[in-house]
């Protein structure tokens, strides 16, 4: 969905730039019913299903599930916390891929391979680490147990990879010669940042921020331990949702799971298009 | 502004790219650092310009020494061998880059983009991104973009090595035309001896991390120092330790031995549109090879096998 390096790389070998050869016709028909049905059944049916249960009330039923005040506070604490965590995560993201492509220290192979291990870990195995860290009686002597600030760091530390990682690779491939020539012009190392770096940088960028964002609307499992679920106050929409299935609200469940669904689409379309527009002409 | 460099220095690791180089470069003159790959040309532009500390030495230009000054304040043109495009930016903001970082107001800039885009031919396509160029068009922005902020001096760093060579031909005598234009002290560094000839008034050949020879193309040419720059200058043929030149070879008909001259059995004749190449061995077994003229090719008839006479040059020897 977003223009990350993959992406565009597919883009690149896709064969309707390459131009296939005649008899790769049935091939490609085949290849793309296959397609078809591996999404349709991973992806599209369970959200028409999804869909389809949220409707199933009526639209009156539907807006009464998404706007009872837990609902909302669910929501809103859903969305504010992501919001937070993909700013954060944009600048501290691009940070440590900077330092990582361009800086030379011991250690750094370890380092690099540390940035994944959010992806690798369990989401609820990193919610037992920080709670061991963070909890009460933690080394650390800090307890954030079942504030808003525990629901932040459990977003951001099961996010962290998507902004490095949709970053570095643009960092490596970016041409130094483009930045010694800004300097040879007379731009300090700041204009040269700003106005050669981070243009380049963009669409990487946005879309690892995408990325991260549309992960924190649905993260659940590292904050479920950590924020003790408290309704009104670190309850988000993700343990909303599970909380109203447990009491076989099913269809309140699927509703306000519907306007994660919407949000998370919404920002990835926006990340998209921006980034697009950033690099229409980077080739 | 004349540039002067003083016995520098410069270590990669264990690699000496320059061993105490010192080169003079008079204020307005073009002048090519020619050598082959490794042997420390553009390593020594890059020191001109900022983008590479000495390790020892020092450099000035017009008179002010500015070995510890960064590459943003020294006034310097470059061009870079793959010309770094900006290429986020259009082919206007590119050459305007250097006047907005001056904070240069909008009008000025205007004018200045304009007045080069027409010095470099680029009128019409200001408003084009870098992907939209040709090779030569991308040579032309980077060259606008570097004469921008009006530089002291410009440095090319192997200005037409990634052109094809018809490009190559024309932004050669391009480049020279402008030079006669603007008068900037110019030094560009190639790996290609007639490049250097053709576009250079002055050559300084490297090799090794060390300068061998400073002259004309003609000096060069005609008396080289050793057997480096001999060689790569032009062709030789190697007898022993002494060196000739092809077109010193002279080629008579058969049994003429007037003063000198040598029994020779013609291997091969290769005919290369305006010159010929005739490869010979001579009576001791040593094969030499004689660039000729179509026209002695025709009145000698030359063909292979046959037997003729040569007259060798004096050689040259390098101890």
């Amino acid at each position: 969905m977003s223009p990350g390096p993959v992406s565009q790389a597919l883009e690149r070998h896709s064969p309707r730039r390459r131009g296939l050869p005649a008899g790769g016709r049935s091939a490609t028909a085949l290849g793309n019913g296959l397609l078809a049905g591996y999404l349709s059944v991973l992806v599209l049916l369970p959200v028409s299903a999804l869909l389809a249960s949220a409707a199933s009330g009526g639209s009156a039923a539907f807006w009464q599930s998404v706007s009872g005040p837990e609902a909302v506070a669910a929501l809103k604490l859903t969305l504010v916390a992501s919001a937070i965590v993909v700013v954060v995560n944009a600048l501290f993201g691009t940070l440590i891929a900077w330092v990582l492509v361009r800086d030379e220290f011991p250690g750094k192979r370890v380092v690099n391979a540390l940035i994944d291990l959010p992806f690798a870990l369990p989401t609820v195995v990193a919610g037992v680490v920080l709670l061991a860290l963070y909890g009460k009686g933690g080394p650390a002597g800090i307890d954030i147990t079942f504030t808003r600030a525990a629901v932040g760091l459990a977003l951001l530390f099961v996010t962290l990879p998507f902004v490095v990682r949709s970053v570095q690779p643009v960092l490596i491939e970016l041409d130094r010669s483009m930045e010694e020539a800004a300097g040879s012009l007379g731009a300090g190392s700041w204009t040269v940042f700003r106005r050669i770096v981070l243009p380049n940088l963009t669409p990487a960028i946005l879309s690892g921020a995408a990325l991260s964002f549309a992960r924190a609307l649905g993260e659940f499992g590292s904050v479920v331990l950590i924020s003790g679920n408290l309704p009104f106050k670190t309850e988000v929409g993700s343990v909303y949702i599970f909380n109203q299935v447990e009491n076989d609200n099913v269809a309140a469940a699927a509703s306000v799971s519907v306007v994660l669904l919407a949000c998370a689409l919404v920002v990835l379309g926006a990340m998209t298009w921006l980034s697009r527009r950033g690099s229409a002409h980077g080739g | 502004m004349a540039i002067e460099v003083h016995n520098v220095t410069k270590r990669f690791g264990s690699f000496t790219a320059l061993d105490d180089v010192s080169v003079t470069v008079k204020d307005g003159a073009l002048m090519a650092l020619l050598g082959p790959s490794g042997s420390g040309k553009s390593t020594l532009l890059r020191i001109i310009a900022g983008l590479e500390t000495p390790d020892a030495g020092n450099v000035s230009i017009a008179g002010q020494d500015l070995t510890a000054a960064p590459a943003r304040t020294r006034g310097v043109g470059f061009v870079f061998q793959h010309y770094a495009p900006f290429k986020h930016m259009t082919v206007y903001d590119n050459v305007a880059f250097g006047l907005t970082v001056r904070r240069a107001s909008k009008n000025e800039v205007n004018e200045r983009v304009g007045e080069l885009l027409s010095l470099v031919r680029l009128d019409g396509l200001a408003k084009r991104y870098p992907s939209q160029l040709s090779g030569g068009q991308l040579q032309r922005m980077a060259l606008a973009r570097a004469l921008a902020p009006q530089p002291k001096v410009l440095l090319l760093d192997e200005p037409f090595g990634a052109l094809d060579v018809q490009v190559r031909g024309e932004l050669r005598e391009w480049l020279r035309r402008l030079h006669e234009e603007i008068h900037v002290t110019t030094i560009f560094v190639t790996h290609d001896q007639e490049e250097a000839m053709d576009v250079a008034g002055q050559i300084v050949v490297m090799n090794g991390g060390r300068i061998e020879q400073t002259g004309t193309p003609r000096e060069l040419y005609e008396q080289p120092v050793n057997e480096f720059v001999m060689s790569f200058i032009g062709p030789v043929n190697r007898l022993g330790d002494a060196l000739l030149r092809p077109h010193d070879i002279q080629i008579l008909p058969g049994g003429d031995f007037a003063s000198g001259a040598v029994e020779a059995l013609v291997r091969r004749v290769v005919h290369l549109g305006f010159e010929v190449r005739v490869e010979l061995t001579l009576p001791d077994g040593r094969d030499i090879w004689a660039q000729v003229t179509r026209e002695t090719t025709a009145e000698l008839e030359l063909e292979e096998g046959q037997i003729l006479s040569a007259r060798l040059p004096t050689p040259r020897l390098f101890a």
